[in-house]
C-alpha cells in the first residue's frame, strides 16, 4: 500500500511480525470499512440503498485483524458474517462491488440477486454467508475437508455471533471439524447483542469460549476492539491449524454499536452501556497506538484518510446511475442443466 | 449376465463412479467399517479408505452442509441419510443454502444426498417416510427416485456426474426383491429428467414412480385379465425436472389419468402433475385426474394398520376401474 514519503522514525520497533507498513494496511482497512460504511448510510437515507443496512460500527478491528491473519497468497477462505465487511475488505472484495450489491446494480457480484455482503469469490478467498446463522460452519468445514483431503496447507476462517452460536448448524458443523481435525479456526464476535436479544438471553455460559472444552478444541478469548491482539491471537491459532494441530475458537469480545440494521434504534439498549464503548472505539484506540508508538504520524494517518476518501467518491460516481438487472435474467442459471426457466404462460400473455 | 439386485445395482453404481473419479467420496452415518444400515456401502472403507468413506457424526446438517462446501472446491460428494426419514434434520441446508447457490452466488454445489426411503416394511413413522414433495417445492433441486435395479445403478451415476444438487430416493422395500440381468461392463447412465414407459397400454394412464411402480403393474395385468382393459404404466423416474412431455404422451393417448404415489395425499406430488395436466392436456381428458396415494396421517407400524393407511395394488384396481367407467 502506498503511503506518506516521510521516514520512519529511528527509534520505533513494530510489534511481532509486521512491519510499518502492514500497521499501516491495517488502519487503512479499519478506516475504510468504517467510511464505506458511512457512505452507505448516506445512500440508504437516499433510498439509493434498495433493501436493509448492517453497520459495524465498533467492531472493525475484530473483523479486520482477523482477516488480516490469513495468508492471502497460500489461498485461505474466510466465510464472513453480517458484521465482516472489514473481513471482506481485506481478502479483495472492494467497496464498488459492495456498494453494487447494497443498490441492486445489475453488474454486482450476484447481478440483483443477493442483498448486501452476501456475496463470493473463492479465488479472492471468501464466501458469502446467508441468512441462516450458523450454516457457514459445516460448509467451512466441507471447504477445510477438501483442504485436508487434498494436502493443501490451507486455513479457513468462519466467523459466527453470540447468536449464530445458539443454532444446531454452528453445533453440529463445530463438532464434525472438531472430529475430523481440519484446518479451520471460528471466530466467535461476541458484540453483546443478536438483533435485541442480549448475551444473558443466549446462553448460561459465562464465557462464549468456555464452550470449546465441549468439543475438546481449545477455546481463547481476546479484546475484539484491539487489532493488533486480534491479528496476534488469530494468526497463532491459523497457524496451528496449518500445521495440522486441528480447530481454535476464539472468542473476540466487541460490541454492536449500531441496531441489528439501520431500521432498529436500539431502544433495547442502555444509554450509559453506548456511552462506554463509544470510548473503546476501535479505530480510536489504534490510531492513539501508533502515534504514541511512532508507528505512524499524523500526516500518514491523514494522507490514509484522503485516499480512502478518494477510493469511495470514484466507487460511488461509478456505480450510482448503474442500471438495475433486467427482469428476466430472474429466471437464469437456477440449474446448470437446464440453465434456464421459461417464463410462465401469464408472462407470454403480454408478450 | 449377472443377476442384481436393486440394492447390488446401487452398490456397484457407488462403486464404479468411486473408481471412475477420485474426487467422488463418501460421508454419513456408519457408512465406513460398518457398511451403512443396509449396507449398501459394504467393504467401501477397506477399498477406497477412510478419507473417502467418512463415518460422521450424528449430524445431518452437518453432513450435507460439509458435502456442500468440498462440493465448492471441485469434489463429487455422497451424502448417505441413514433413513431417508431424517433428510428433515438437513432441510435448512439443503433448501436454504445448497439449493439456492448457483443462483444466488454462483457457486457449484455436485452433491448426491441418497437414502433408503418408503414402507411397506414394518418401520413405523420414522423409518418409512417418503419425503420428496418436501423438496419438490424448492427450486434449485434435482430429485430421483429409481424403480428398477437398472434405474437404481444408472441414476445414482447420472446423479453423480450431474453439476447440481441431486436427491435420489431409493426403495428399502425393493433393495432386496427387486432382481434383474445388468449385463457387467455396460456403462449405464439414466438420464435425469426422463421418464419410462414401463407398461403400454390404450384404455388408461398410471403415472406413478418407485416402488409402486410394481403394484401399478400388478394391478394393470389384474385388469388385463379381469377388464380386459389396457393400461399404461410411466415410472416418472425423475420428480425434478419433471417429464411433462412424456406425462401429456400418456395423457393424450389414454385420455384417463391416475396418479398414484405411496406418500400422503395432501400436498403430494400428485398434486402438482394433476395440475400439469390440467394446463397443458385439459382437452384430451375424458374423466377427471384421480388421486391414490396414502391416507393424510403418520405412517403407523402395526402391518394392519400400514397396510390400510399405504396404497395397495387392490386401490389401484379399484381406482381404475372408476375411471374405465366414467
Amino acid at each position: 500500500m502506498a503511503s506518506s514519503t516521510a521516514p520512519a522514525p529511528q527509534a520505533a520497533t513494530y510489534p511481532g511480525d509486521l512491519s510499518r507498513e502492514q500497521l499501516h494496511e491495517l488502519y487503512y482497512w479499519m478506516r475504510l470499512t468504517r467510511s464505506l460504511e458511512e457512505r452507505l448510510v448516506l445512500l440508504y437515507r437516499q433510498t439509493r440503498v434498495i433493501g436493509g443496512l448492517f453497520r459495524s460500527l465498533g467492531q472493525e478491528a475484530e473483523a479486520v485483524g482477523s482477516a488480516y491473519a490469513l495468508d492471502r497468497d497460500k489461498g485461505d477462505i474466510l466465510s464472513p458474517l453480517i458484521r465482516n465487511l472489514g473481513s471482506m475488505l481485506v481478502q479483495g472484495a472492494t467497496p464498488v462491488e459492495v456498494l453494487r450489491q447494497y443498490m441492486a446494480k445489475a453488474g454486482s457480484p450476484t447481478q440483483g440477486r443477493e442483498l448486501n455482503i452476501h456475496f463470493n469469490d473463492l479465488k479472492r478467498g471468501f464466501i458469502g454467508q446467508i441468512s441462516h446463522l450458523g450454516d457457514m460452519v459445516p460448509v467451512m468445514a466441507g471447504i477445510t475437508l477438501q483442504f485436508k483431503m487434498t494436502g493443501q496447507k490451507r486455513v479457513g476462517l468462519v466467523y459466527v455471533g453470540d447468536g449464530a452460536m445458539s443454532t444446531g448448524a454452528f453445533h453440529e458443523g463445530l463438532n464434525f471439524a472438531a472430529v475430523q481435525r481440519l484446518p479451520l479456526v471460528v471466530i466467535c464476535e461476541n458484540n453483546g447483542y443478536a438483533y435485541s436479544t442480549p448475551l444473558r438471553l443466549q446462553t448460561a455460559v459465562a464465557a462464549l469460549k468456555d464452550r470449546a472444552p465441549a468439543y475438546g478444541i481449545p477455546g481463547l478469548r481476546t479484546d475484539g476492539n484491539d487489532v493488533l491482539g486480534v491479528y496476534r491471537i488469530t494468526k497463532d491459532a491459523l497457524e496451528r491449524a496449518r500445521a495440522g494441530g486441528g480447530v481454535t475458537l476464539i472468542e473476540v469480545v466487541t460490541y454492536r454499536r449500531k441496531g441489528h440494521a439501520e431500521h432498529d434504534n436500539q431502544s433495547y439498549v442502555p444509554p450509559e452501556e453506548l456511552a462506554e464503548w463509544e470510548k473503546q472505539d476501535p479505530i480510536d484506540r489504534y490510531v492513539r497506538q501508533l502515534k504514541e508508538n511512532g508507528w505512524a504520524s499524523a500526516d500518514e494517518l491523514a494522507a490514509i484518510d484522503t485516499r480512502v476518501q478518494e477510493e469511495l467518491d470514484r466507487a460511488v460516481a461509478l456505480c450510482e446511475a448503474e442500471a438495475l438487472p433486467e427482469p428476466e435474467s430472474a429466471l437464469d442459471a437456477v440449474l446448470a442443466n437446464p440453465s434456464h426457466v421459461e417464463p410462465d404462460w401469464f408472462r407470454r400473455l403480454h408478450g | 449376465m449377472a443377476e442384481q439386485t436393486y440394492l447390488e445395482a446401487l452398490r456397484q453404481g457407488l462403486m464404479e463412479e468411486m473408481e471412475r473419479d477420485e474426487r467422488v467420496f463418501i460421508l454419513g452415518e456408519d457408512v465406513g467399517a460398518y457398511g451403512g444400515a443396509f449396507k449398501v456401502t459394504e467393504g467401501f472403507q477397506k477399498r477406497f479408505g477412510e478419507s473417502r468413506v467418512i463415518d460422521t457424526p450424528i449430524s445431518e446438517a452437518a453432513i450435507v452442509g460439509a458435502a456442500a462446501g468440498a462440493a465448492h472446491m471441485g469434489l463429487r460428494p455422497v451424502c448417505e441419510m441413514q433413513f431417508i426419514d431424517f433428510i428433515s434434520c438437513a432441510y435448512d441446508i439443503i433448501t436454504n443454502y445448497v439449493a439456492t447457490a448457483r443462483y444466488r452466488a454462483g457457486l457449484s454445489t455436485p452433491i448426491v444426498v441418497r437414502g433408503p426411503s418408503g414402507g411397506y416394511v414394518r418401520g413405523g413413522p420414522f423409518h418409512s417416510q417418503n419425503p420428496e414433495a418436501a423438496f419438490l417445492h424448492t427450486p434449485g433441486l434435482k430429485i430421483v427416485c429409481p424403480a428398477t435395479a437398472r434405474d437404481a445403478k444408472g441414476l445414482i451415476k447420472s446423479a453423480i456426474r450431474d453439476d447440481d444438487p441431486v436427491l435420489y430416493f431409493e426403495h428399502k422395500y425393493l433393495y432386496r426383491r427387486i432382481k434383474e440381468d445388468i449385463p457387467e461392463g455396460e456403462e449405464i447412465l439414466t438420464q435425469i429428467g426422463k421418464a419410462r414407459l414401463a407398461r403400454e397400454g390404450t384404455d388408461l394412464s398410471i403415472v406413478t414412480w418407485s416402488a409402486l411402480v410394481f403394484k401399478a403393474l400388478e394391478a394393470a395385468e389384474q385388469l388385463e385379465r379381469e377388464d380386459g382393459l389396457s393400461v399404461e404404466v410411466l415410472d416418472l423416474r425423475t420428480l425434478l425436472p419433471m417429464d411433462d412431455e412424456a406425462i401429456m404422451a400418456t395423457v393424450r393417448k389414454t385420455n384417463r389419468v391416475l396418479i398414484a404415489h405411496e406418500d400422503t395425499k395432501t400436498g403430494g406430488v400428485a398434486g402438482e402433475i394433476t395440475a400439469r395436466i390440467n394446463e397443458q392436456a385439459f382437452e384430451w381428458l375424458d374423466a377427471p385426474v384421480r388421486r391414490v396415494a396414502a391416507h393424510d396421517v403418520p405412517l403407523p407400524y402395526a402391518p394392519t394398520l400400514e397396510d390400510y393407511v399405504l396404497p395397495q395394488t387392490g386401490d389401484l384396481v379399484g381406482a381404475a376401474r372408476w375411471l374405465a367407467a366414467y
